[in-house]
């Protein structure tokens, strides 16, 4: 008898539904084989080798597009959904690495487990995005996270690395114990974790909508969701966190584990909690504006940059979670698109900071930056190019994703929620627009003669270039493509 | 040719920019005369507008072009919508005409990083371009917000010695204006798809169908005019001109005067009025209160400037509340003589810009104690400027005159009448603040060394003026070139806002529902 059961199980089991997380975490494993016979110093192979693993992963979640899969049982589903933010995963964590190899040069750090972290980071949130079941969002969070506390604080020998790893752990572990918390008092309420299970209950006893054990569920399910993206009033980790880390992995940290975050917030939220969706929709609402006006008005009195841009992602964040707030079609896949095109811009400016850092990353200042569009023009235009698109500047790519989002907003009418939303963008102007004021209006203090282009990086700013360029000027393919992944 | 005339005009000088950023950084004199070529070149193509007959009896959009950019499901849609009417029309070629002129006036002015200066000089005028031609609210808006980036540059790093602050104040106040703009535009949109009203994109043409209850018309109107209002600029939210003006390079500052300005009236007559005909009614008392107490206060502040450029700056705030005032009129003479007014800021003021341009290259200050006397050394010059002078005071004989008369009679005629006396005394104090600041640049005794070897104005220089006072005595002694292209436009321009019936605008050729299966036809 148990061997059927055993054999009905491993049916349902069904590896292509998992198979873009199933390749990044075999080549993350073969790499780590790999790293042990490398020289020290030597993690050239490496970045190869997760670029090689990052692509084969990305052709698998294409080919999810056109056939998408289901397994384990319903915990799983590699649908457009997944896969869009897949893309957007894979993308980041494409970038970071294709920056980190000369990066980890200067800041003479070549540790070869770097990539496979990041693989496994992906493989995480991956699975975040084609969870399912609170389990699978739940298993993949803790991969996606415990990979990122390290990869925080990976340079041991500088202490904002280790504040930024053992904050963001000791802040993360905190906040997950929220997040598995709400999902026991779901189960308890509803006898099921897989998530349109819980949506199909709640619709089914509506007397269980007011109980207390379902509401408590909600909100500490929100609280998990919420820290993860950095929303106000949880989000007080993410400036130390991302000044402390290693720039590339900030870059990352700010695009891939957010969009995952934003996955499975919206998948859990739209389908298992749907029926209460006028009560998260207020509170929402109010941590939507909360969040943009922190993330805004916290910003203009940065002058580190890494900082500033911690800052800028947190009121991001806000704008996204008005587009959750409209809860309609363009909102929500203004959302994806957003992620997608905050994945392109943001890391872009990281790529750019990257490589004006120094060793020690002494120099990633407003002053550090002055005069920077004379000596180094090209960077100067480019990093122009990602802040303008920051700003939401037509015909960036930023500008495409406000746009759509705040449409949404005033579609499903929340007119003032849109006129927060603009008007906090006009106080992102402001420190935008301070970073091209010290790159273009002040005299140089620096030579800026340890910039130096390098193969990877170059690759990563051109493909960031292109990507808000066309987010930008023909945004209607990729929006059409975000509307067919919705649920 | 003529099929795609407006999006050659409008993107010829993009593309001069790539190539620009192609040629080597170090040879000044290339560059320039690249970039000047490549603006006649422009100008060019923009001529076909101005002899068209067309505009003299038809008050429809023409040489209209559509296509689909951005269309998602069918709830979303943004097109390719342009064209142009008589009321766009003298804008749009004043524009190819300036452009030309402004780069020659750069030959000596502008040493460092001529290569940045040049690009953002064409990138600023294809946007400037593309927003005076757009008829899709959406793609007026990416053109509005695109103009800001250039200047911001231009202003920030070529401009004077506060030009960080000038530079932000501008992006500032000019992006939160049509940030609530935008709210706005996406309002309207789903509105007019609620009430069912089959439209393509955000045209326009189709929005001036929608019959929006007065309530709301209140609100958009108050987000646009708004907006409208920082650029133009009135009083109140003026404050960013005289900075700005002042620390631009003198490139910089003719564009913005010239061009830039008349976007915000231009603003007011294409979208804010004829889309909200009622709430402009309910309005125009106090807007037309702004734009007077814009022309005397304008006015008064010019007149007690010790810098000229900033005494000039000021004197655009005072033109374009005469221009203002015509235009809520809502007569005929109002309108066009607003509409021509607009024209002749854009002449005269351009024209006062690139004097105090010549002064400041031959002797680095602006203020006017430093001067006196020019006229004996610099005798052409003095000819030149006396002429500028009196066409901004508005002399009759004149560019100016014609405007103002046609303004203050309009005005007079129309429900604004107590407004227009007290507009008027805005035309003495025209003439109180330009000829005392002539009097004491020009006039007098030639006291400071450093005046004593000025050398009068360059062949180049005087080519760069000839054409902006050719235009002076010709719109002066014959307005009825320009009018006359304008005033069907204008009818209906009058009809839309008083007359509450919405007429078509855009004529069957054009009209969006239609478009695709005509142009086949065309081709």
């Amino acid at each position: 008898m148990e061997l059927t059961l055993v054999q009905e199980a491993l049916q349902n089991v069904n590896m292509g539904a998992i198979m873009p997380s199933l390749i990044l975490v075999c080549f993350g494993m073969g790499i780590l084989l790999v790293n042990v016979f490398m020289p020290r110093g030597k993690t050239a192979p490496a970045m190869v080798l997760s670029i090689v693993a990052v692509l084969a992963a990305a052709v698998a979640s294409v080919g999810a597009w056109s056939s998408p899969e289901f397994g384990f049982a319903g915990h799983v589903a590699n649908d457009k959904f997944a896969a869009f933010f897949n893309i957007s995963i894979l993308l980041a964590a494409g970038l970071s690495m294709l920056m980190s190899e000369s990066y980890l040069g200067r800041e003479d750090y070549k540790v070869g487990e770097y990539y496979p972290l990041i693989l496994f980071t992906c493989s995480g949130a991956m699975w975040m995005a084609s969870g399912t079941d609170m389990m699978t969002i739940f298993l993949g969070l803790e991969v996606m996270s415990v990979s990122l506390y390290v990869l925080a604080g990976f340079f041991r020998g500088q202490v904002k690395s280790n504040e930024a790893g053992l904050k963001y752990f000791l802040l993360g572990a905190f906040s997950t114990g929220f997040l598995l918390y709400g999902m026991a008092l779901l189960y308890g309420v509803t006898g099921t974790t897989n998530v349109a299970d819980i949506g199909r209950f709640l619709s089914g006893n509506p007397e269980q909508l007011t109980s207390a054990m379902t509401l408590a569920g909600m909100v500490m399910l929100s609280i998990g969701f919420l820290f993860k993206i950095a929303a106000a009033p949880f989000h007080m980790w993410t400036p130390d966190v991302y000044q402390g880390a290693p720039t590339p992995i900030t870059a990352f940290m700010s695009a891939g584990p957010k969009a995952a975050a934003f996955a499975a917030f919206l998948r859990v939220f739209f389908l298992g909690l749907g029926e209460l969706q006028n009560e998260w929709t207020a509170a929402l609402w109010i941590l939507a504006v909360l969040t943009m006006i922190a993330g805004n008005f916290i910003a203009i009195f940065q002058t580190d940059l890494k900082r500033m841009l911690a800052y800028s992602s947190i009121a991001h964040a806000g704008y996204a979670l008005v587009g959750m707030v409209a809860a309609n079609e363009i909102g929500v896949s203004g959302i994806l698109f957003y992620m997608l095109a905050y994945t392109f811009m943001n890391i872009g400016a990281f790529a750019v900071l990257t490589l004006a850092g120094k060793k020690g990353e002494e120099n990633l200042t407003l002053e550090g930056f002055a005069g920077f569009g004379y000596k180094k023009p090209l960077l100067g235009v480019v990093l122009t190019l990602f802040l303008f698109s920051l700003m939401g500047i037509p015909p960036t790519a930023g500008f495409a994703g406000k746009f759509y989002i705040f449409a949404g907003a005033v579609k499903a009418g929340y007119i003032w929620l849109a006129i927060l939303g603009v008007l906090n963008s006009a106080v992102s102007l402001y420190y935008y627009l301070r970073v091209m004021v010290y790159m273009y209006f002040r005299d140089p203090a620096e030579d800026y003669g340890w910039v130096k282009m390098n193969a990877g990086a170059a690759v990563a700013i051109v493909i960031a270039v292109i990507g808000v360029l066309y987010l930008g000027i023909i945004p209607g393919s990729v929006m059409e493509l975000a509307k067919s992944a919705l649920f | 040719m003529s099929e795609h005339l407006l999006s050659l005009m409008t993107f010829f000088p993009i593309l001069g920019m790539l190539v620009l950023l192609l040629l080597p950084k170090d040879n000044g004199a290339l560059l320039k005369t690249f970039t000047l070529v490549v603006t006649v070149i422009t100008f060019i193509i923009s001529l076909p507008l101005a002899f068209n007959e067309v505009f003299k009896t038809s008050a429809a959009m023409h040489y209209t072009e559509f296509s689909e950019w951005i269309k998602i499901g069918d709830y979303f849609q943004m097109n390719y919508n342009v064209g142009i009417d008589g009321i766009s029309l003298w804008l749009v070629l004043l524009t190819t005409f300036i452009m030309p002129i402004t780069v020659l006036s750069t030959w000596q002015a502008v040493e460092k990083s001529t290569k940045g200066f040049m690009a953002l000089l064409l990138l600023l005028e294809t946007a400037m371009l593309g927003a005076f031609i757009s008829l899709d609210l959406f793609l007026f808006y990416i053109f509005w917000e695109l103009m800001l980036i250039p200047m911001y540059f231009l202003i920030g790093i070529w401009g004077g010695k506060r030009r960080i602050y000038s530079a932000v104040k501008f992006f500032l106040f000019t992006a939160v204006g049509s940030l609530l703009m935008l709210v706005a535009i996406i309002y309207i949109y789903y509105y007019a798809i609620q009430s069912g009203m089959d439209i393509s994109g955000f045209s326009v043409a189709d929005f001036y169908k929608l019959a929006i209850p007065a309530e709301l018309q209140t609100w958009l109107f108050l987000a646009f005019a708004f907006s409208f209002a920082i650029k133009v600029p009135m009083f109140p939210v003026h404050t960013w001109l005289p900075d700005a003006h002042t620390e631009a390079p003198t490139a910089g500052s003719v564009i913005l005067a010239a061009i830039m300005l008349k976007m915000g009236t231009y603003g007011y007559v294409r979208f804010a009025m004829p889309l909200f005909p009622e709430a402009t009614h309910k309005f125009i008392p106090a807007l037309a209160l702004l734009a007077v107490i814009g022309i005397i206060y304008g006015a008064l502040v010019a007149m007690m400037q010790d810098d000229v450029k900033k005494l000039v700056a000021y004197s655009s705030v005072s033109h374009l509340g005469f221009v203002m005032l015509g235009i809520f009129a809502l007569n005929m003479q109002g309108i066009s003589g607003g509409m021509l007014q607009m024209i002749n800021h854009g002449v005269s003021t351009g024209a006062l810009f690139l004097i105090v341009g010549f002064i400041y290259e031959r002797r680095h200050t602006r203020l006017i104690v430093d001067f006196g006397g020019l006229a004996k050394q610099m005798p052409i010059f003095a000819t030149i400027f006396m002429i500028v002078t009196l066409s901004s005071i508005g002399l009759p004989g004149m560019n100016g005159f014609v405007g103002e008369f046609m303004i203050l009679m309009g005005a007079f005629e129309s429900n604004l009448r107590w407004f227009t006396v007290f507009a008027t005394s805005g035309v003495i104090f025209a003439a109180v603040y330009m000829l005392w600041m002539f009097q004491r640049v020009m006039f007098g005794k030639l006291e400071n060394p450093a005046n004593q070897n000025l050398k009068d104005l360059s062949l180049r220089e005087i080519v760069v003026m000839l054409p902006l006072l050719v235009f002076v005595f010709w719109i002066g002694v014959y307005p009825s070139t320009f009018t006359d292209k304008m005033n069907p436009a204008i009818e209906q321009l009058i009809q839309q806002v008083k007359g509450k019936e919405q007429i078509a605008v855009v004529e069957p050729a054009a009209a969006p529902v239609e478009a695709p299966v005509q142009h086949e036809q065309h081709h």
